[in-house]
């Protein structure tokens, strides 16, 4: 066993100071060391996609990232979705069209469709389902989740830019 | 205002979206982590364990006191097998718990596991059909010489008579491989220990909490109060969640043990080897068929693949009994004659998973009809239409009674809406331009819903279906519906609180759902067998309409009316045709607190009901349309349409969630999910690269069109409906890429047809991937 690391991470916007093993990945120090238990894990081998934050932006499996990596970076999680009591166009439009059911592999899909959408805003539908293949899910057989981002991508395209 | 029939959103979801879920690992704060250690062979005697100095490690000797999981069918011919907890002398599959580490941290754990030595004396694993049925097989198990835990037999009078009748006979030899549910959250357990009372608590994600505290207590030795059972957020079952696992008895044994808190979560790699497989089956069938296609006779050699132990409670009796129980299907089948065997292997335990052997048999009767068709010269739509039955209730060969269904509309309003003649037009083009698409059917029955007496007829020791709710409405006039059954992602909480809205009058957001706790709810059977919406519902209707019977004689009482003459909507009581209103939350109120003036009531609102049903066939034809590669063998799913009959629809958007998931897992039969074992037991599909499971890129959009059938069966008008996408898909896509390569004659008639078994019957046809 190796001897502990001290790393700062930022996480929705908030400073966490953490001691942590270097083989430690960055999902455990999410889930375990902050308390952060929206992101998940369902296989660990980096294949489903439920434990996908955002790191400076992009969608990374945290499952395939070490938490020593992530030091004095930005990473965002599903708990950081919502706008206060407002939620985050994508969460809404996964409520309105069951795009979910055991809610499992939910917070992975929102993170990766999220970080997609702000990197490309302009995703055509083919490409909306292209992009979602990235990550599995067991229970809705996809199109209700592929039909909920494309109605967030409008809605956030028809957004003024803040 | 109604409730039932509406897309309401679903009121399980706003805390998933969040990220606020509570699924069983995001509970387990500072427990101490549990890790087994497995056995890396099939078979063989365990001739020593070694342990590293200063760990806590126990084993089979640790725990020779814990009795082993032994369920038990009450048939001459059923085998009981018991799966010790931990084994003592040999180790029956790869995978299978051999002892369990205890540290501070789960990667601490996994070191000391590691670390763990078990020394076996390996012998030959018996791991497929053929193997294990082979004359003088070794036997996996000695109480079972033959490796058949459980065999059933029938054979109708009219047998031979069938047979010597026929104008063709058609044989056919089936196979199916094993699957994985494969959830996308794994097994996990946390065991709290109380230290003041001795309780324990375990957190399990699991579908039949009550069933797994009575296991649990029996395996233990411990009076079932000494132990609660929660189910959390389940992320996903599929079947593979209500079995009773060795691993969820050595937690409860090691809190005790221990006097303190422990948790297990599984890995991927231990889901797929050590939790429970479906679907490994081989089916012989010879059709007698009259000149006309009418089906006259049926004879039947199933056998199913049940791995190393019997699944706890349903016994590994579930897919062979299941499979002759139910092959005739839709069809409305003279003679039959049938022998449905369980085989047992040095592999990962069979358990339940959607659809059980049905999308096996619906797959071997569809292909069926399709041979049968195309030897009698006769359309695969119009053999189907000439034997689908049509007048209920109906008695099948082997005594199951469907309810009222549309076998035939169903058929014809999907053949209708793909437009056959124009789908034959365009593959007649394409084809030209040597791309080959097919059309493929599949027409099925889905038996769901069904109580105590299909399990009885089994001879189930323990015999599960009732519910029992608790209905219980507080002076506010909000209610608490408790309930048996445990759901996990299949939104029964809304559609539940949708079908007591309307019984009581109130919006559904003021009807909180109890469930998975059994120091919260009524004994009850969990969340399986398509059965919650029609046995829970049934029990929550009928709690709910004895409250409404007692708001209705208050509000008669206080508005000096006929109990008749008061209906509940918007959340007020009215007397018809006046404008005399109460509100219900008035009437609730002196429910609890002016109890005295109500003579013959008895205090509060608080009434509990029992649904045990006899069952209701739900229905549906599925049809695909795919295109195959000749040169690479992959397949393409163009359409998908569902035509599904499940009596009235609750929530119909839960219901076609329900559906297009189901149909998804159904495709992944038919083209991708396969688990492998080599010849000595060795699982090679162990990870999400190696089983694949279909993403949004495979996925196509499911087309649904619902019939209602009104069934006498439901209290609640509605059918089960979370098996049928995994039964009809596999059929329907099979005849598809048949009928895309007909013009090379070839014919499939394994599960799943990946591109390596397609071309391999393209290159036995001769075809040439250049030409």
């Amino acid at each position: 066993m190796a001897s502990k690391r001290d790393v700062n991470l930022t996480i929705n916007g908030a400073s966490h100071a953490v001691s942590i093993e270097p083989r430690r990945t960055l999902a455990d120090v999410l889930r375990d060391d902050c308390g952060l238990t929206g992101t998940h894990l369902g296989c660990e081998h980096g294949v489903c996609g439920a434990c996908t934050v955002l790191v400076d932006g992009r969608p990374v499996r945290s499952c395939l990232m070490f938490g020593v990596q992530a030091e004095g970076k930005t990473i965002r999680t599903v708990e950081g979705l919502a706008d206060g009591d407002t939620l985050h166009p994508l969460q809404q439009a996964f409520w309105e069209n069951h795009g979910l059911q055991c809610g499992f592999c939910t917070p992975g899909f929102l993170m990766l469709a999220a970080g997609a959408l702000e990197e490309n805003p302009e995703m055509s539908d083919n490409e909306i389902k292209d992009v979602l293949s990235s990550n599995l899910c067991r229970c809705t057989g996809y199109q209700n989740i592929v039909k909920a981002v494309r109605i967030a991508a409008r809605e956030l395209r028809a957004r003024p830019r803040a | 205002m109604n409730w039932i029939g509406r897309s309401l959103p679903r009121l399980e979801d706003p805390s998933l979206l969040r990220g606020h879920g509570s699924y069983v690992a995001d509970r387990i704060g500072k427990a101490a982590s549990v890790r087994f250690v497995r056995s890396p062979l099939a078979s063989g005697a365990i001739t020593g364990i070694e342990i590293p100095p200063g760990a806590t490690v126990f084993t089979g000797r640790d725990l020779s006191d814990v009795k082993p999981i032994q369920p038990i069918l009450h048939r001459p011919d059923y085998i009981a097998i018991g799966q010790p907890v931990l084994p003592v002398d040999r180790v029956a599959f790869c995978g299978q718990a051999i002892a369990v580490v205890v540290a501070e941290d789960a990667a601490l754990a996994e070191d000391i596991a590691d670390q763990v030595f078990v020394d076996i004396d390996t012998t030959d694993a018996i791991v497929d059909l053929d193997t294990a049925l082979a004359p003088g097989a070794a036997p996996v198990h000695p109480e079972a010489p033959s490796n058949v835990l459980v065999e059933g037999r029938m054979r109708t009078a009219g047998f031979d008579r069938a047979f010597a009748d026929a104008a063709e006979i058609v044989a056919l030899d089936l196979r199916s491989h094993r699957q994985s549910a494969a959830p996308m959250e794994g097994r996990g357990g946390l065991a709290e220990y109380d230290g003041v009372s001795g309780r324990v608590t375990l957190t399990a994600s699991v579908q039949m909490p009550h069933m797994l505290r009575t296991g649990i207590a029996d395996a233990l030795g411990m009076p079932e109060s000494e132990l609660r059972v929660i189910a959390p957020d389940v992320g996903g079952g599929f079947g593979q969640k209500m079995s009773l696992f060795p691993e969820y008895i050595v937690l409860v044994w090691l809190a005790r043990k221990l006097k303190r808190s422990v948790a297990w979560i599984e890995d991927r790699r231990e889901n797929f080897t050590a939790s429970a497989h479906g679907r490994d089956q081989a089916f012989s069938l010879r059709g007698a068929f009259a000149k006309d296609g009418r089906l006259l006779g049926l004879e039947a050699d199933l056998r199913s693949n049940v791995g190393a132990f019997s699944c706890y409670p349903v016994t590994c009796g579930v897919e062979p009994l299941m499979a002759l129980a139910e092959l005739p299907g839709p069809y409305d089948l003279g003679e039959y004659g049938v022998r449905s065997r369980g085989v047992t292997t040095n592999t990962c335990m069979m358990a339940p998973y959607r659809g059980v052997s049905r999308p096996m048999l619906t797959f071997s009767m569809e292909r069926l009809m399709e041979v049968a068709a195309k030897r009698l010269g006769i359309d695969a739509v119009e053999i189907r239409r000439r034997n689908l039955i049509g007048t209920f209730p109906h008695r099948s060969p082997t005594g199951l009674v469907y309810d009222e269904g549309s076998y035939l509309q169903a058929m014809e309003t999907a053949v209708k809406a793909i437009n056959l003649p124009a789908f034959r037009a365009r593959q007649t083009a394409l084809r030209k331009r040597n791309r080959h698409l097919g059309v493929g059917l599949s027409v099925f029955s889905e038996r769901t819903g069904y109580g105590t007496p299909a399990y009885a007829a089994r001879g189930m020791d323990i015999v599960p279906g009732y519910e029992i709710v608790d209905c219980t409405m507080d002076p506010s006039g909000n209610v608490v519906l408790r309930i048996g059954s445990s759901p996990h992602g299949q939104g029964l909480k809304t559609s539940l609180a949708q079908l007591v809205g309307d019984e009581l009058g109130i919006e559904p957001q003021r009807i909180r759902v109890v469930s998975g706790d059994t120091d919260a709810t009524p004994y009850g059977w969990g969340t399986f067998a398509s059965r919650s919406m029609v046995i829970a519902g049934g029990a929550s209707k009928l709690a709910a309409g004895q409250v409404a019977g007692k708001l209705k004689a208050i509000a008669a009482h206080l508005m000096e009316a006929s109990p008749d003459d008061i209906t509940l909507e918007n959340g007020l009581a009215r007397v018809s045709n006046s404008n005399r209103t109460t509100e219900i939350g008035a009437l609730a109120r002196a429910a609890y607190h002016q109890s005295h003036k109500f003579k013959g009531l008895s205090p509060g609102l608080h009434e509990s009901a029992v649904y045990d049903p006899g069952g209701t066939f739900s229905n549906a034809c599925h049809v695909a349309i795919v295109e195959v590669d000749i040169e690479t063998g992959g397949v393409r799913i163009e359409r998908f349409l569902v035509v599904e009959d499940a009596g009235v629809l609750i929530n119909p958007m839960i219901v076609d969630g329900q559906i297009a998931g189901g149909v998804a897992q159904g495709i992944a039969n038919a083209l991708f999910e396969e688990m492998i074992y080599d010849e000595n037991g060795n699982l090679l599909t162990a990870s999400f690269a190696d089983y694949l499971l279909p993403t949004s890129a495979e996925i196509p959009e499911i087309e649904i069109t619902h019939m209602e059938t009104v069934s006498p069966e439901s209290v609640t008008k509605a059918k089960g409906v979370g098996e049928g996408g995994a039964i009809g898909a596999p059929a329907a896509v099979v005849n598809a890429i048949v009928d895309a390569l007909s013009p090379f004659g070839i014919e499939l008639f394994e599960l799943p047809a990946t591109p390596q078994r397609i071309r391999e019957q393209l290159r036995k046809a001769g075809v040439s991937v250049h030409g």
